[in-house]
């Protein structure tokens, strides 16, 4: 065959065919106008009297009030957990606990379709992630951990375990049910009862989730949510009345529970920040690399701690790879979190708009060079268009802190161990990926990543069989699988 | 113990050749750099020896050799770290008089001496047969929904700042290191202030047992200037502390979160009580890794 020059044209992605709007419909959701808090089995007004709106980001306007709960609302959760635990659900025989969880996890099934939708419109998130993965997951988690209700002696071997008491759980708002479902699981299984805070700008879901608590009749005060902000959640941690505190969000929020709880004697479990690498060798698979890397970043519009946020890809494929990868950038659909066709949808709030905007500006005046999709966004609503960075360093702020956006910061290397040193180097350790087509080399890399979960020719998979946590300044502690039901138990 | 016991003036017997305590870090027995030292002394006053007090510096110069040492040493096989920690137990064994004779100088008991090395040998023994086991115990095959080989596994979490038992200079000093180091740990131990000679004897046993420098450290100094600089240096990634002070445990804990470092608090006083070992031990110190592969064509 005679050699030609090769040359490769620019994909043209202008001028090509449009989706047609494929929106899920959202007539058969219900919604309140406004939430009570859940405390003892049923909804009441707060004793703060305050309320405060949860809007839906794609559109700016207004879903729904939801009560704010004060330290006395705090108290008063507390205390019907403490109860309830005490009279109740301590005592009551395993395998039953079991069948109430699993109860809670078949009306998730039958509710699975609103509940999306509602995860959908609260938090921005496309609504291909929240029918296919964070809802079927959600109940999965409790699929799980029910089973493991009367099975508990098998879970430590050589100890005897008992459960730890009353648990403050608080989550954040890039998973709103699923990290209801990763907390509230493996407590109940346990034998633990639960006071939950969901995220300021994500509420409905976990308030969907009341009433379906209610509808399974589970034992007054074994699970109760209360909405509000920080103040709320750190009544929560301070409140004496709590044996385990179990937190996910930010490294920094993190820091400070952690301090607030030392000398107290309280457990706690923390599931932090990241900031991964996602490795590529040049002999991956490019295009299923580039996929991972893809969907590593983009994501729940890159609100996710495990994130592929570095890229770091060897230096003989690193043209390619970054070539490809700007190709698939311009056809990602960015829109209406309620379409199907949409892979990005819109920032959960503007608060995470304007800190992952602020990085935008720091990237590019540390002297990285930005790549952004030339798709068009809404003019209402949060919204940041997938991002690429290369020419960024190690010490590249937007190298070293997690932005928690659709932002993808680019780096070459040349050697295995260049790439596991710049890998390591970072306060963070909570994930990681590979993408090599050498077995061997696989397990060097993962092996060597000082991270809790780490993806080999994959990305962003979950399942509630399977432990995550992170290393570092990652966390303490795992959630899911075997591993998971651990900091909800103490053994004697 | 003959070699340390001061000759008294006019005697004819030959002048005793006496030990100097020195701390031991990085497989070599340096000074403190402060060059600070207190004189410790047996119950009926008489000078034993003088005993470094440690400083932050020396604290800091400790944990850049552990963590030096810390990957090589978590990369040895489980049998070999094995093998170790049985050989320590046998170089204690064999050392058993002198320690018997020393923790009497420092006020035991002769049967409770006896008991005491008794029982951080058998405690070695124990964590050396752990090193191929507790990974099989504790780790997961996890059946994922998807088509993914998923697999659970325990690792060591890294460097560990401890503060050893007070009560216990022998055993509770095993009781930390022996778990610590078997999960592929390495650890900078500050010595009990009541017991600090067995300590620094114990790092000669440590020396001559094949582990390599720097993966077991040992400071001696006080408890009360070093609980700080133990817990906040941020290079170190979890934190054991013996002892009930209400004081040293807040600070412990509120320190770790300087860079959520696991804290770990043991109240016992009783190190010799068998409840003390235990493979959760082992894994109070272990991150759990979780690794997925793809299963296709």
């Amino acid at each position: 065959m005679k050699k030609t020059k090769k040359s490769v044209t620019p994909l043209n992605f202008t001028g090509g065919w449009d989706y047609a709007p494929a929106p899920e419909s959202k007539d058969h959701v219900q919604l309140k106008d406004r939430y009570d808090l859940f405390i003892n089995g049923a909804f009441v007004k707060p004793l703060s009297g305050k309320w405060f709106d949860t809007i839906n980001p794609a559109t700016e306007k207004r879903i729904a009030a939801v009560a704010e709960a004060g330290e006395k609302d705090v108290n008063s959760a507390v205390t019907s957990a403490r109860k309830a635990y005490d009279g109740v659900w301590g005592k009551m025989p395993a395998k039953e606990r079991g069948k109430y969880i699993y109860r809670i996890a078949r009306i998730m099934q039958e509710r699975a379709r609103e509940l999306s939708v509602i995860e959908s419109m609260d938090g921005g998130k496309p609504i291909r992630e929240s029918r296919d993965i964070d809802v079927p997951l959600a109940a999965a988690h409790f699929f799980y951990y029910a089973g493991w209700a009367d099975k508990l002696a098998y879970a430590l071997p050589g100890a005897t375990p008992r459960s730890v008491g009353v648990t403050g759980q608080i989550i954040p708002w890039n998973f709103p049910l699923l990290m209801a479902a990763w907390k509230i699981a493996p407590a109940l299984a346990a034998g633990n009862t639960v006071v939950l805070k969901p995220a300021e700008t994500t509420p409905l879901t976990a308030l969907k989730l009341a009433e379906i608590i209610q509808e399974a009749d589970l034992p007054p005060g074994v699970v109760n949510i209360i909405t509000g902000a920080g103040t709320t959640g750190a009544a929560l941690v301070n409140h004496p009345g709590v044996n385990k505190v179990a937190f996910t969000g930010s490294t920094d929020v993190g820091k400070i529970i952690q301090k607030a709880l030392a000398g107290t004697g309280k457990r706690y479990t923390l599931e932090l920040g990241g900031k991964a690498a996602n490795i590529i060798f040049e002999d991956a698979a490019i295009d299923q690399a580039v996929e991972g890397i893809i969907n590593g970043i983009f994501f729940n519009q890159g609100h996710v701690c495990c994130a592929g946020s570095r890229l770091f890809v060897q230096e003989s494929v690193m043209k390619t790879v970054v070539r490809k990868l700007k190709d698939r950038l311009e056809t990602l659909v960015v829109g209406d979190p309620l379409d199907k066709n949409t892979d990005i949808g819109a920032i959960n709030s503007r608060m995470q708009l304007e800190k992952i905007k602020k990085y935008l500006k720091i990237g590019v005046n540390e002297g990285g060079e930005m790549y952004q999709a030339a798709c068009s966004v809404p003019s209402k609503g949060f919204w940041c268009k997938p991002t690429l960075f290369t020419n960024v360093s190690q010490s590249s702020r937007i190298v070293q802190e997690e932005i928690f956006g659709p932002v993808l910061a680019i780096q070459s290397f040349r050697t295995l161990e260049e790439v596991i040193e710049k890998a390591n180097n970072i306060p963070y350790g909570l994930s990681g990926g590979v993408w090599t087509d050498k077995g061997s080399r696989i397990f060097k890399v993962t092996g060597e990543l000082r991270a809790g979960v780490v993806w080999a020719n994959t990305y962003n998979k979950f399942d509630p069989t399977s432990p995550f946590g992170g290393y570092k300044e990652s966390g303490v502690g795992r959630e899911g699988g075997l591993h998971g039901l651990m900091p909800y138990l103490q053994h004697v | 113990m003959e070699t340390s016991k001061k000759n008294k003036a006019g005697s004819a017997a030959r002048i005793g050749v006496l030990k100097t305590y020195k701390l031991y870090v990085d497989g070599k027995f340096p000074r403190t750099e402060s060059g600070r030292y207190f004189i410790f002394k047996d119950t009926k006053g008489t000078a034993l020896a003088n005993i470094c007090v440690a400083s932050r510096k020396d604290f800091r110069d400790a944990v850049v050799a552990a963590r030096k040492a810390q990957p090589s040493w978590a990369a040895r096989s489980a049998y070999n770290k094995g093998q170790i920690l049985y050989r320590i137990a046998e170089m204690l064994e064999d050392r058993r008089p002198q320690f018997v004779a020393e923790l009497q100088q420092q006020g035991l008991a002769a049967k409770a001496a006896e008991e005491e090395v008794s029982v951080a040998v058998d405690r070695l023994v124990y964590y050396a047969g752990w090193s191929d086991k507790y990974q099989q115990v504790f780790s997961a095959v996890n059946p994922v929904e998807s088509s993914h080989f998923n697999f659970s596994l325990p690792e060591p979490t890294g460097v560990v700042s401890m503060i050893a038992p007070e009560e216990s200079g022998l055993v509770g000093l095993v009781s930390v290191i022996a778990p610590a180091i078997v999960g592929g740990n390495v650890v900078v131990v500050l010595a009990s202030e009541q017991y600090p000679l067995t300590a620094i004897t114990f790092s000669e046993v440590l020396h001559t047992s094949d582990l390599p420098g720097g993966v077991v450290n040992i400071l001696t100094g006080t408890r009360k200037e070093l609980v700080g600089h133990f817990t906040n240096h941020m290079d170190v990634n979890a934190t054991v502390y013996c002892g009930s002070e209400a004081g040293h445990i807040k600070t412990v804990e509120e320190n770790s979160a300087l860079n959520v470092k696991r804290p770990f608090v043991y109240t016992t006083d009783n190190w010799k009580s068998e409840e003390m070992q235990s493979p959760y031990r082992i894994m109070d110190l272990q991150e759990i890794k979780t690794t997925w592969h793809p299963i296709g064509k």
